[in-house]
């Protein structure tokens, strides 16, 4: 039962990863007792398991994932909204309002507009019928502050880190509220535009060295050096203006 | 100097106009991920052919009656720009960029798990910046690239090369001049992990002899390219770790 590769070693479509004896994990597959590598990746074998993390991606639906989509129209009974997926999610009125939907009545474009952003929950989802969505949860519904960045949707579960670490560590270091939609869509929203732009970098600096380790003492030593840089700048402008506040 | 048909194309110690010999193949070059709007892209220059791919999906199919129930739908476009070639190209499409457009769908969808995305598309879109020769076998080496680099899942990276009959000797990787003053040209795709011929087309005069001689140098040149490839889809990862460590250390020099 061979193995081909070192374990987080970069690997691109077609590479022979193991044989025989190994199962194929995500982005592999198994053809006459081969596993090969579907994706650009780094290969990973846990027992007799084989897996590649893939280092580009586009987002699969998953029911229970958090998103955040965008609604690009309105129809009849609900609305169709864009969660960076191959396929467009519905929201039906009925997962909008928390009493039963009355086409006379409800005024859905007043709810929601083509261009809002929601947070929202895919309840349903397989790949004979297009994801519907929730917005009758805890912090969930129309956004109305703050920005969003995307990312990556492989690289979702390194900004959060193990059990929130990394997320968590941001949210301290900055004082920004973060939410993570599992398509690859970050909001953030914090008291200024400073602690937002902070936020930002720090997310941008996980997704670009998502594949190496010790991310997170690099991420707080850069928030921490940041926010210093500031401070020290924010202490010039007062002498150099006189201003006391 | 196109005027001189009776040049030599391959002179008494086998080498050919550009100065390789007969198995080898051009200077090949493949970027990654340079187009920044779409899902994926590259970049090939091979001899002096350049050609650029980008790739959309999959995603939602519009017309929506063209979508397909069991798989997603490969669309592709082959497209020379009208400065391309020597005489301006018209930029509609003409009889040949359909059919090649078609043939290069056809030896890419093997490598592809569409059945993973059913009701979808993908979008495929080849432009040759410039040709000579072979630009559809090149053009199927940097789809295959592009398409991994959007994240499409695939069997495998596909590669093609054309191996031909030059005065009267098999040679590998046929330009322009070698194409049109030969005797044969015979493009091959090839998948290398299951070792199988996706694309095989042929045009001009050949012994049986030499086109199993043709296949298997064909093969060989594509097997070399799909080193290019994917030592190309690596370096992509490893300039963003290296951008990195650079921008570090300036940060620290601040």
């Amino acid at each position: 039962m061979p193995v081909f590769y070192e374990r987080r070693q970069l690997v691109t479509p077609g590479d022979l990863l193991a044989e025989n004896d190994y199962v194929p994990g995500e982005n592999t597959h198994k053809e006459n007792g081969k596993i090969y590598a579907t994706r650009v990746g780094l290969v990973n074998y846990e027992d007799k398991r084989v897996y590649v993390v893939a280092l580009k991606s586009f987002y699969e639906p998953m029911v229970g994932d958090t998103v955040i989509g965008k609604v690009i129209e309105v129809t009849l009974g609900g609305w169709i909204v864009d969660i960076r997926a191959p396929y467009v999610a519905m929201l039906r009125a009925s997962d909008a309002l928390e009493r039963p939907f009355k086409p006379q009545k409800d005024d859905l474009p007043a709810l929601f507009d083509v261009g809002d952003l929601l947070i929202a929950k895919i309840v349903a989802y397989d790949r004979t019928r297009d994801p519907l969505l929730t917005v009758l949860e805890r912090g969930m519904g129309k956004i109305t502050r703050g920005q969003m960045m995307e990312i990556t949707p492989t690289k979702i579960p390194r900004v959060i880190g193990k059990q929130g670490s990394m997320v968590s560590m941001i949210k301290q270091e900055t004082g920004c509220l973060i939410t993570i939609g599992q398509n690859g869509r970050i909001l953030i929203s914090g008291k200024s535009p400073e602690d937002e732009r902070l936020a930002v970098m720090a997310i941008r600096k996980i997704e670009q060295e998502a594949h190496t380790t010790g991310l997170t003492d690099r991420v707080t030593e850069m928030l921490k050096k940041e926010k210093g840089n500031k401070e020290v700048k924010e202490e010039n402008v007062t002498e150099k203006t006189g201003k006391t506040d | 100097m196109s005027q001189k048909k009776q040049e030599k194309l391959i002179d008494e110690n086998g080498i050919r106009l550009d100065g390789r010999k007969f198995d080898e193949i051009r200077p090949t070059k493949i970027e990654v991920g340079i187009l920044a709007n779409a899902d994926g892209s590259a970049y090939i220059e091979q001899g002096k052919n350049r050609i650029l791919a980008g790739v959309f999906g999959p995603r939602e199919v519009h017309p929506k009656h063209l979508a397909l129930p069991d798989r997603a739908l490969l669309r592709s476009r082959y497209h020379m720009a009208p400065f391309s070639v020597q005489e301006r190209k018209s930029p509609a499409p003409s009889r040949r960029e359909l059919e090649l457009s078609k043939v290069i769908r056809e030896s890419l969808e093997p490598s592809i798990f569409t059945e993973y995305f059913p009701r979808t598309t993908i979008d495929l879109f080849i432009e040759v910046l410039q040709a000579d020769g072979g630009t559809r076998s090149a053009g199927i080496t940097v789809a295959s690239v592009a398409l991994a680099d959007a994240g499409i899942p695939m069997r495998d990276l596909i590669s093609a090369c054309a191996a031909g009959k030059v005065e009267g000797q098999v040679v590998l990787d046929l330009t322009d001049v070698e194409d049109k003053a030969g005797d044969a040209d015979m493009p091959l795709a090839y998948q290398p992990s299951v070792n199988a011929i996706t694309l095989l087309q042929m045009d001009g005069m050949s012994t049986l002899d030499e086109f199993e001689q043709e296949v298997k140098l064909a093969i060989e040149g594509c097997k070399q390219l799909n080193q290019v490839q994917k030592e190309a889809l690596r370096a992509k990862y490893e300039v963003a770790k290296e951008a990195e460590s650079e921008k570090e250390g300036e940060e620290g020099e601040e």
